[in-house]
């Protein structure tokens, strides 16, 4: 049975944004007086104000955490998720007690690590060797425990070649190889890690997740991860915590999490109706979307799915010779292909039509996709167009541990026959 | 909150706020190997890359102590107390450095660690305290030679001077520990105060200088008293620790118990400040700074 070994009640934090140091120190004495010597209220941390980065509030005081709770069991893998701004390093900092929460409380049990930053406290003076025990120190390690595991972090780290040279002269791979190897060896039951991933070669990444999978499942030691890629953050955790704007949106099954915290994105648009507003005299569109087969539109693509795209609309004119032609494009609004139903030997009726596109399983890699509709007559003439009909994104699909968790290059990844002779 | 996780016992609690009294004493001393390995670091580092190496640690004591026996010795006349000028002046340049060194380098603790303290967590006041151990080390090497300049004056001594070794040095460690804690103390205090407005940093570097000059270091205590200043230098708490350290050392200088037990109140009072300033402060200081 698994027991909670974190525990966060009502957790929050408020940061003061812009100037400190000028221009508050009349407010800090006011603010003080009324919250410590009158005993009343914070009047400068508003309450119910939003941290969205992106709109102007009118508090100098923001909520980067408000009132989070959750519990974490022992040897449980946490993803927090987030965009850019949601609290999710205001979490990992209040969590490995580098600063303190505004209110509420953390409970914990055990030794937590954190690895906001590889390499923290390194002496670009002092040797590898001596670094591996001053970072083991500044991580909590004790010295003979650093001893016993020296061969192994060196072994782990790969610079063992270069571990009596100060490292100042190391390269920056190195450098990270190395302070991951201390960190990775820590003996602690809880172990927070922010996107340390984002550096390193293709190899030494493989060994980080690697190494994070082991501590997790192998040792049953408590993992929280911090990470845009949702191709790590779903191999190597089993639960997930959305937050937005210092607030828990979704917590529970990794999977849930991963698809709720992408297709809540807004910029993406995977389904379409339109009123008669759009009408054109001899062609009118209702609806078009893009979904796995077999699913609704709801539900997230992913690298190795069947997609299908369906499209419906109205004929009006049976005289005219008219056609429905796509274009894919990329994120940057570069154009990938066209194609049409034409080419399929897909002719139209007069009236109500809905057509179905089938894209081959695993056709488009991962990334963000337009796509743009063209009806078309005789074969020249463009009658009707919309750019951007559809925005949608294809993610990763699941990957095994120690497999390379990036984007393959290029866009599409399409299945060709192949043969051996 | 639910019943199950209530009645459980957990290591650790993190709360926005904590009683003033909360020094964990425990984590200090679960992390006493990181003390020494930064000890290790700043004095390794010292003197990397450098031709002389440690011995840029006699350097400024020697060049000071010739400045002052010029300056003070001989051009104002000021009276040594009947010591040979060098060791008077060294004597009070060793002690006073030692206490100097520990304030202004432990008043800067939170900016200069910002970084380091902003993403790992490891008791606060390990940093400080390794400042003190590494002046230690300092000021050791700096003993040192003052203890060859006393040989030296003893085998060929200045006409008309004297000095001897008192039973005050079993004093020494004591004295030692109050110049350490009184530097640590105030150092505390001004590290926590200027995590957010930086005024008092600028106030730190002369302020310091400037103490010097109201401690008994290029004057004896007996003739501040003779110029009528001694009531005032009396009450600074550096005075009786130098002059004990001159009298224990040297055999002159006004060292009573009063003075000395005047010196320790002092120092416990101030460290116990700083520490309790320092760890309200260390809790949310990556915030302000």
């Amino acid at each position: 049975m698994s027991k909670p070994i974190i525990h966060v009640e009502n957790l929050s934090k408020a940061y003061q944004i812009g100037q400190i140091g000028t221009g508050t120190i009349s407010r800090d004495i006011e603010r003080f007086w009324i919250t410590k010597v009158l005993g009343k209220d914070d009047p400068f941390l508003k309450i119910g104000e939003t941290n969205d980065r992106s709109t102007k509030g009118d508090s100098d005081i923001v909520w980067s955490l408000r009132d989070i709770n959750f519990e974490i069991n022992q040897g449980e893998a946490v993803g927090i998720i987030g965009k850019n701004g949601a609290g999710k390093s205001t979490l990992l900092k209040l969590l490995s007690r580098v600063t303190s929460p505004t209110t509420g409380e953390i409970k914990v049990k055990g030794r937590i690590a954190s690895l906001l930053e590889v390499g923290t406290g390194f002496h670009p003076e002092l040797s590898g060797r001596e670094n591996i025990y001053l970072n083991g120190a500044i991580l909590g390690m004790r010295k003979k425990e650093i001893t016993r595991k020296l061969d192994e972090i060196i072994d782990f780290s790969g610079v063992e070649r270069y571990v009596d040279t100060p490292v100042k002269r190391y390269s920056s791979g190195m450098y990270v190889r190395l302070a991951f190897a201390v960190a990775a060896h820590l003996e602690s039951e809880i172990l927070i890690v922010d996107e340390v991933l984002a550096v390193g070669d293709a190899e030494f990444q493989k060994k980080c997740l690697g190494k994070m999978g082991e501590i997790s499942k192998g040792q049953g030691r408590t993992v929280l991860f911090v990470s845009h890629n949702m191709a790590a953050v779903k191999s190597l955790c089993n639960k997930g915590i959305v937050l937005e704007n210092g607030l828990i949106k979704k917590m529970g099954d990794v999977e849930n999490v991963v698809s709720y915290y992408l297709t809540g994105d807004t910029e993406t648009q995977n389904k379409r109706t339109f009123s008669s507003q759009h009408d054109k005299p001899e062609f009118a569109i209702h609806q078009i979307e893009v979904n796995p087969v077999g699913k609704t539109s709801n539900e997230i693509l992913d690298e190795y799915q069947e997609i299908e795209i369906n499209c419906d609309f109205t004929l009006k004119d049976s005289s005219r010779n008219l056609h429905v032609t796509f274009v894919l494009s990329n994120e940057v609004g570069e154009p990938l292909f066209t194609f049409s139903h034409v080419h399929g030997g897909l002719k139209l009726k007069h009236g109500l039509n809905k057509i179905k596109c089938r894209l081959p399983k695993g056709f488009l890699n991962i990334g963000s996709y337009y796509l743009a509709l063209y009806v078309i007559e005789d074969s020249k003439k463009t009658i009707f167009v919309e750019k951007d009909i559809l925005a949608f994104n294809v993610q990763e699909g699941e990957r095994a541990i120690g497999m390379w968790m990036g984007k393959e290059p290029g866009f599409i990844k399409p299945i060709f026959d192949w043969s051996i002779a | 909150m639910d019943n199950s996780s209530q009645s459980q016992n957990w290591d650790l609690v993190i709360k926005g706020h904590s009683s003033l009294f909360d020094v964990k004493f425990k984590d200090l001393w679960h992390y006493r190997d990181l003390l020494f390995l930064f000890v290790k670091r700043d004095f390794v580092s010292f003197y990397k890359q450098t031709i002389l190496g440690p011995l840029w640690f006699f350097i400024q004591p020697i060049f000071t102590t010739i400045v002052f026996t010029f300056v003070f010795g001989n051009l104002a006349g000021i009276s040594t107390d009947g010591l040979p000028q060098y060791l008077f002046y060294l004597s009070g340049i060793t002690a006073w450095n030692y206490f100097s060194d520990c304030l202004t380098k432990t008043s800067t603790v939170f900016r200069d660690n910002a970084n380091i303290f902003g993403k790992v967590y490891f008791p606060r006041l390990i940093m400080p305290l390794s400042i003190v151990v590494s002046n230690l080390v300092r000021f050791g090497v700096q003993l040192l030679l003052m203890v060859c300049t006393m040989v030296y004056f003893y085998f060929f001594p200045i006409p008309g001077t004297s000095f001897e070794i008192t039973a005050g040095l079993l004093l020494f460690p004591v004295l030692v520990m109050l110049m350490a804690f009184l530097g640590l103390g105030f150092g505390l205090i001004i590290t926590a105060m200027t995590t957010k407005y930086r005024d008092l940093t600028f106030l730190v570097t002369f302020g310091v200088q400037l103490l010097m000059y109201g401690t008994t270091v290029i004057y004896p205590l007996s003739y501040a008293e003779e110029k009528g200043y001694g009531w005032i230098v009396d009450k600074n708490p550096m005075t009786g620790i130098i002059e004990g350290f001159r009298y224990a050392f040297l055999g002159k200088g006004e060292f009573t118990l009063w003075s000395i037990g005047y010196s320790a109140i002092f120092t416990v009072i101030i460290l116990f400040l700083g520490i309790i300033i320092f760890n309200k402060t260390e809790k949310n200081f990556v915030d302000t700074i």
